[in-house]
């Protein structure tokens, strides 16, 4: 049976990762991501579950010993953060170039310098182009939900591809909520074991990691290219699939309202939270206001978001990162990109949020809905690039 | 070097893995090759010392005297250059 537990988002990641039959975790501590391990470690010590655990020494050791123990065939997760992701920057290429499907939490976090251990989206948005399948969670119940998907979008023989389910900093990590968990066969039956076609096995020896020059290393990147693409079918299907088990449907994006709205934001994980709370109250007092939210990042969702926005009149995007000296931060150019290339003319406005944890209100969301309402009206964006919640 | 068809993306393995042990031998290196080893076959005492030096192996011994396997010969020159009777000239490779 399905019971409903008050966990953590860290804790509904491990408890999601201890039903999920994992062969190998090899991971190493950061805030805010510790407690993910932590929690593992606990289920490996109880003997709750059969998993190796192997403790390293820095996390690109333990991308590394991931990648290992993925190219044997196991079935592998890691979690990390920040600095951390970072520092797996090189393995993430190798991951991802090797085809190992590995799952990894990544707890976002802003990076140095200065330091701060607080939720924002520049570890991730650093590694954007890493060749990974990139899941944004708005709530705990989606970072559990999206962790068991994760497995079988990863390990489809279309995707091959490693996946990161991102949940934000403290807000979502170290948040108590009443998560659906599922009960232990059903997530056993819907994710099973791993079935690797190739693996590393002595008596059929094969050569991975080889050098691969001018003659053969675009044809692999090619293959990585089609292959981030076919998984947006992957993850629909397995969408499909676990609706089945736990009555919840996911998708690609989610929206709110945005059958009649004129004015959407457009933003990814827990923020989305609060904009739909707001842009329902607004709804009630006439407004029409929606939100969008890709909880696939990448294979980056261009037609459903060209369509989800067709009725609009201004569009938000919200950025909880910067690309500096870009003309439009992370999330928003590649918006922008989707809507030039279905030759859409829709007004855009980039706003930067949140950095290093900075929170942002109802009030300020309300502020931003407005002002999106203005540019509906005058069909005039005086700013195009502008930051929420910095103190002039 | 012959100009063979290589296979497209969309036939290789994925992820660069290759599926047979001791492929190695089928990279032909010899294409990096900017100056050629020719061997005076009058001159040559087949003394072999050439064949110690070579760092690629790529010298082949024959009864009287020694010859240059092209497929692996990157053209490093050291060949001709430890020669004691001077029986290898380096001659530039042109297309």
């Amino acid at each position: 049976m399905s019971k409903l537990i008050g966990l953590t988002g860290d804790e509904a990641i491990a408890y999601a990762v201890k039903q999920c039959n994992v062969d190998v975790v090899a991971a190493y501590p950061i805030t805010p991501q510790t407690i993910i391990v932590e929690a593992f470690s606990e289920y490996v010590h109880n003997g709750e579950v059969k998993t190796e655990f192997i403790c390293v020494e820095s996390e690109h050791s333990a991308l590394s010993a991931c990648i290992g123990a993925s190219l044997t065939g196991a079935r592998v997760f890691t979690a990390t953060s920040s600095q951390g992701l970072a520092l797996m920057h090189e393995m993430l290429y190798i991951a991802s170039g090797l085809r190992c499907p590995i799952v990894m939490g990544v707890v976002n976090r802003a990076l140095s310098a200065p330091i701060n251990i607080h939720g924002d989206h520049s570890d991730m948005m650093g590694s954007r182009d890493c060749g990974w399948i990139q899941i944004y969670a708005e709530n705990v119940q989606e970072a559990y939900d999206w962790t068991i998907q994760a497995f079988r979008i990863a390990e489809d023989k279309k995707a091959l591809l490693p996946v990161s389910v991102n949940i934000d900093g403290f807000i979502l990590s170290h948040a108590l909520e009443g998560v659906k968990t599922l009960d232990d066969k059903a997530v056993d039956s819907f994710v099973s074991t791993r079935k690797a076609e190739i693996t590393l096995d002595p008596a059929k020896p094969i050569t991975v990691g080889a050098l691969c020059l001018t003659d053969y290393y675009f044809e692999m990147k090619r293959q990585q290219v089609e292959a981030i693409k076919e998984s947006k079918g992957v993850i629909s299907s397995v969408n499909e699939a676990y609706e089945q088990i736990s009555g919840r449907k996911y998708g690609i994006i989610d929206t709110f309202g945005i059958g009649d709205a004129e004015v959407a934001i457009l933003c990814l994980g827990s923020t989305a939270g609060t904009t739909k709370y707001v842009a329902d109250s607004m709804r009630k007092k006439g407004f029409k206001v929606g939100v969008i939210k890709p909880w696939i990042y990448r294979p980056f969702p261009a037609e459903e978001i060209v369509k989800a926005t067709e009725n609009l009149k201004a569009l938000i995007v919200l950025d909880r990162a910067c690309s500096f000296g870009a003309p439009y931060n992370p999330l928003c150019s590649d918006v922008i990109s989707a809507l030039y290339q279905a030759e859409r003319e829709l007004k855009v406005i980039n706003v930067v949020y949140g950095l290093g944890g900075r929170d942002i209100a109802p009030s300020d969301i309300r502020g931003l809905f407005e002002e999106g309402l203005e540019v509906s009206k005058t069909g005039k964006v005086n700013e195009p690039v502008k930051f929420v919640g910095v103190r002039e | 070097m012959g100009e063979e068809k290589k296979p497209g993306w969309k036939t290789v393995p994925i992820g660069g893995i290759l599926l047979e042990p001791g492929s190695a031998t089928k990279y032909k290196t010899g294409d990096w090759r900017a100056f050629r080893p020719v061997i005076d076959t009058n001159k040559c005492v087949n003394c072999l010392i050439c064949w110690i030096y070579c760092p690629d192996g790529a010298i082949k011994r024959l009864e009287k005297h020694v010859t240059v396997d092209l497929d692996y010969c990157k053209g490093c020159g050291i060949c001709a250059n430890e020669c004691p009777v001077k029986a290898i000239t380096m001659i530039e490779e042109k297309r």
